[in-house]
């Protein structure tokens, strides 16, 4: 096994594979991932082949573009879908099925969200079938909803709140949760640009506070580079990392100053780039065979 | 907003209904007087009536009534337990499904009615026989509602479950149970008028004791008004049944959209 790390550790970095650190480093490795989906109509092979760390309290992009595999990834990183080759380590150890430290935000948060529970309920679900004591528990959904500004409808079932403010209420339960790893699934796609700017915020504040490793997908090329400290392009389906490209922006971000820096459009501009390149089918050099 | 809108339309609409029912009686009286069909064989509404006033003073009526309420609430109880459970487990099973299923397909459609002789042979003139007939038709009703909701899980609320550690138990307690919730409430309303139409077709037919049998009882003693009263008393029995069941529902079901519809819209 760890001759195989040093192999990828000498890849360079511009390649079908991302960064990769030491093994006692990453929280969370992706080892030559491939996905293949077998239908009716034959394999469909979503992932050809991602490596690729992120170390204990990351905040990283992925964006890539659409049916690009970012979902199939995520599946297979949360344990919810075995890959067909390759594998997914979490703190050094296999992921097999859905692991403990883990929280997932779906891109479908309308549905993820539980209508027959109320606002608090669902948020308070996964927390009791951990059996978190009753008062930790008020605490942490009652923290949780504060932190998203949703104090004021925990007794509202998901159906009457807005778009924005469900998926609102799933990223709270993801929150309450207290997850080691936090992996997001283009949370962002269906709220308004205001709501959208503060949700942001709102991820990179409760990521400062809590310590904890974010991978947050998403096809918006300027929230990939104001969110994350590293960006990692997929390329179009079959899927190898385009580029793992690190955010060298100030670590303090506001939606105003942040997105008006020279680096900031530097930035957005070399990602656009990338994605227009994978877009037209470009491959990185290691990966065209 | 449109409360009030409603409100304007309940009352007319429930006058209407009203209406509509004097209509019938009156239509129902004039028919023996006019003499378009003879009086002993449909007597008027009125007498009717009032045999059935009588019938609720007197214990053998409710005695009848408390017989056949009791075959359909067992049966119906057994049903809905037997279905909910195997529709639960075969539902949960791609496998299990598949295996089943020509076999459903074959046993649903034989009508409950054909089973009597079976019945009677096994149980004889009593409640059992109706239990039989009536769990038989009951179970398919809610069986095959539950199957359908457990085909219904959305896919994303399951994959939230799991990715938060819901175990199999959890899983379905949280997840596919509230699901198919509203699927078992449908099934257990249809079972539950199917329940009664079959007490009284056993009673009547098999001779098991509660109001069927009073039916005929009273058809072969010739007190024709009195059977008359007693169909209504089963008339209005199914009413009721069909309006607690209602209840039942939309309370159950408040946050579901064939209910909330009515609150939003
Ligand atoms: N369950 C499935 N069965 C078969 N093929 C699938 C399945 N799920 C996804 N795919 C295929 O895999 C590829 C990647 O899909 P995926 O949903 O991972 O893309 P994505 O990057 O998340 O896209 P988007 O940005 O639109 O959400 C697509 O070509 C899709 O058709
Ligand atoms: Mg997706």
């Amino acid at each position: 096994m760890p001759s195989e790390t040093t192999d990828k550790n000498t890849l360079p970095t511009r390649t079908t594979t991302g960064r990769t650190v030491q093994n006692d480093e990453a929280m969370l490795s992706v080892r030559g991932l491939k996905k293949v989906y077998q239908t009716d109509g034959g394999p469909i092979e979503a992932v050809r082949n991602l490596t690729f760390d992120l170390r204990a309290g990351e905040l990283a992009c992925l964006v890539g573009p659409s049916g690009s595999g970012k979902t199939t990834l995520l599946k297979c990183i949360s344990g919810l879908m075995a890959p067909t080759e390759g594998q997914v380590l979490l703190d050094g150890v296999e992921v097999s099925g859905p692991p403990k430290k883990m929280a997932v935000v779906f891109q479908e948060y309308g549905r993820s969200l539980f209508p027959w529970m109320r606002v608090r309920e669902n948020v308070e679900l996964p927390l009791k079938n951990q059996r978190v004591p009753k008062d930790e528990r008020d605490r942490l959904v009652n923290e949780a909803l504060e932190a998203v500004g949703l104090s004021h409808v925990p007794k509202s079932y998901p159906w009457q709140l807005s778009g924005g403010m469900q998926q609102r209420v799933a990223i709270a339960r993801a929150v309450a949760y207290q997850p080691e790893v936090l992996l997001m699934d283009e949370p962002f796609a269906a709220v308004d640009a205001q709501t959208r700017a503060d949700l942001e915020d709102l991820i990179r504040t409760v990521w400062k506070k809590l310590g904890i490793t974010v991978l947050f997908v998403t096809h918006d090329i300027d929230e990939s580079v104001y969110l994350g400290e590293r960006v990692i392009i997929l390329s179009s389906s079959p899927t190898v990392i385009q580029e793992d490209l690190v955010i060298d922006l100030p670590a303090e971000r506001d939606q105003l100053n942040t997105r008006s820096l020279p680096r900031f459009t530097e930035l957005r501009h070399h990602v656009y780039e990338q994605i227009q390149l994978a877009k037209a089918g470009h491959r990185p050099a290691a990966a065209a065979k | 907003m449109d409360k009030t809108k409603k409100a304007r339309r309940r009352p007319t609409k429930q006058l209407l209904g009203i209406a509509g029912i004097i209509g019938f009686l009156l239509t129902w009286e004039a028919i023996p007087w006019v003499g378009i069909v003879d009086a002993r064989f449909l007597p008027p509404a009125s007498e009717v009536t009032l045999a059935l006033v009588r019938d609720f003073g007197l214990a053998a009526f409710w005695l009848a009534v408390g017989e056949t309420m009791l075959a359909w609430f067992i049966g119906l109880a057994l049903a809905v337990l037997a279905a909910t459970l195997l529709g639960f487990i075969i539902g949960s099973s791609a496998f299990l499904r598949g295996f089943t299923n020509s076999t459903v397909e074959f046993l649903r459609p034989i009508p409950s009615v054909a089973l009597i002789p079976l019945a009677v042979l096994l149980f004889g003139v009593k409640m059992e026989s109706s239990l039989m007939l009536i769990m038989y038709a009951s179970f398919w009703q809610v069986f095959i509602q539950v199957l359908y909701g457990v085909a219904d899980v959305d896919n994303v609320a399951m994959n939230t479950a799991k990715s938060y550690g819901l175990g199999q138990f959890a899983r379905i307690r949280h997840v596919v149970f509230p699901t198919t919730l509203p699927y078992l409430m449908t099934g257990v309303r249809l079972a539950a008028s199917v329940a009664l139409i079959l007490a009284i077709t056993a009673e009547l037919v098999i001779g098991s004791p509660g109001l069927g049998r009073e039916i005929a009882l009273a058809q072969s003693g010739g007190a024709i008004s009195g059977m008359y009263a007693l169909v209504l008393a089963t008339g209005l029995i199914g009413v009721l049944v069909n309006l607690a069941m209602r209840f039942v529902e939309r309370k159950t079901l408040s946050w579901h959209s064939s209910v909330r519809a009515e609150v939003i819209v």
